[in-house]
């Protein structure tokens, strides 16, 4: 998305005048905390897959595997509903040291 | 055809003339006539709109953006407190640039609750992107709905438009009406092919998606430069229906105003009445005049600065208030002529409120304060008790 297009050239009314744009838009920017999976505490019941609003989850083959960060805004829900407190939110600041 | 109906009843028989796809209304004193009208015309099998009858006004404009974002012709209508429940979607309509129509019977937005005339709705609205046309009688009401209807769907200006009307007064007051043929209506107004239909499967597009800070601004800038439009295509298709019915349309109405000395500025049905005092005076000698505008938004700045041309004592009567402020149409006919060259002096008049009557002795007593050089910058109240104007 070209965010220096003349008011003159955008779309009318911000109207999106193609489909499958949000794949363009990185909500992952949004993140204040970002959920650290473990793998080896994981029972694989997939419930974070299900609960997550953003769909940032990829289940491949009936098993989670790690979030997609581009699009995960750290909202928490997944370590929430973990049952087995495999998934913890840290500062994302963290890891930008 | 030449018939008797009442303001509302010209409305709705606009409305069935156009027949417009979808009409989603709710019933308020004194729109009801219009929505009943409607109704009737629909339950009789004449006109083939989908009327939804929704809960509330917020639901009425809500139906009426959704239906037009898919790729309807919408027509509604409504006033006063009705149109304060809706306007939260009244900006979204014109910021989505959807060419609903609705009909207003202008009344109080009160407290207390009043239902009678003033124009405290259509001047709440007034900075919300949507035309607005202001209308003397039944006539102009019927004719200005089918010129809403071609400027909201031009292809240049895609906006809303408010056809107004003076509550009560206008809308249930029965006039000679002269009926187009619905044939000759339905050429006018024209088949609405629009834009970016949701419904348009083969052209997948989202409207009313969230505009963040990087985008929204653009998207008011485009707003601002489509009512720049309106208000260029506006005349043309004024001059279109004009051939039709030989009647004249425009941004304003001069009446004696060529030659006159002082001009009193009023909007809607008591323009009419200015007209029967100008004429009165006029037989007595007094250049008097009246100029009655009626595009509001977009304002014909330039054209109502022309209008004026050299008179020097101005009178605007305004039927709101803009409480702690000065008076709507009083503040654009300054603006108007703060750029004219020469320095008229502008009465800013307040009448009417809440449907409190005005005679032509009071249009009179106005026009005498004019001539005898008795205007000041203090706002004056016409029959308010305690007031003297």
């Amino acid at each position: 998305m070209d965010l220096n297009v003349t008011w003159q050239k955008k779309p009318q009314a911000g109207m999106i005048d193609k489909p499958g744009t949000a794949i363009e838009f990185k909500t992952g920017s949004w993140r204040g905390f970002r959920p650290v999976w473990n793998s080896k505490k994981c029972i694989q019941c997939v419930l974070c897959a299900v609960y997550c609003p953003e769909n940032t989850i990829p289940v491949k083959e009936g098993k989670r595997v790690e979030t997609d960060l581009d699009f995960c805004k750290g909202c928490g829900r997944c370590a929430a509903i973990c049952p087995v407190k495999a998934i913890k939110m840290k500062p994302e600041g963290e890891f930008k040291k | 055809m030449r018939v008797a109906i009442t303001g509302a009843q010209a409305a709705a028989n606009a409305m069935r003339q156009i027949n417009p796809d979808v009409v989603p209304v709710y019933p308020i004193s004194p729109q009801t006539a219009i929505a009943e009208t409607f109704a009737q015309f629909v339950a009789d099998g004449i006109v083939d709109s989908e009327l939804i009858r929704v809960e509330s006004e917020h639901s009425a404009m809500s139906a009426a953006v959704g239906a037009s974002a898919a790729g309807a012709r919408v027509m509604t209508a409504t006033a006063a407190n009705g149109l304060a429940l809706m306007i939260e979607i009244v900006n979204i309509a014109s910021g989505l640039r959807l060419p609903i129509v609705m009909n207003i019977t202008n009344r109080s937005i009160g407290g207390p609750i009043n239902i009678h005339c003033d124009h405290s709705d259509a001047m709440m609205a007034r900075d919300l992107g949507w035309i607005q046309l202001f209308c003397e009688d039944n006539q102009e009401v019927y004719d200005y709905n089918f010129i809403a209807m071609r400027l909201s769907e031009h292809p240049d200006v895609l906006l809303p438009t408010m056809v107004n009307q003076d509550g009560f007064i206008t809308s249930h007051t029965v006039e000679n009406v002269e009926l187009l043929d619905d044939k000759a209506v339905k050429k006018f107004v024209g088949e609405y092919k629009p834009k970016n239909p949701l419904l348009d499967i083969r052209k997948p597009v989202t409207a009313g998606s969230f505009s963040l800070p990087y985008s929204y601004f653009e998207t008011k800038r485009q707003e601002a430069d489509a009512l720049d439009r309106a208000k260029v295509v506006y005349p043309k298709i004024c001059e279109e229906l004009g051939k039709i019915t030989g009647r004249k349309y425009g941004y304003l109405e001069r009446y004696m105003l060529d030659d006159a000395e002082v001009a009193i500025i009023v909007m809607n049905s008591t323009a009419g009445t200015a007209k029967a005092v100008v004429d009165m005076m006029r037989q007595r000698g007094k250049k008097v005049g009246l100029l009655k505008p009626i595009m509001f938004r977009p304002f014909p700045y330039a054209e109502i600065r022309e209008a004026l041309g050299k008179i020097g004592r101005i009178a605007v009567l305004d039927r709101a208030e803009s409480l702690g402020a000065n008076a709507p149409l009083f503040s654009e006919i300054q603006n108007a002529m703060f750029n004219s060259g020469h320095k008229p002096s502008i009465q800013s008049y307040i009448f009417g409120l809440g449907g409190r009557e005005i005679l032509e002795e009071d249009i009179e007593k106005v026009f005498s304060n004019l001539l005898s050089g008795r205007v000041g910058i203090e706002k004056r109240y016409i029959r308010c008790n305690g007031e003297e104007f």
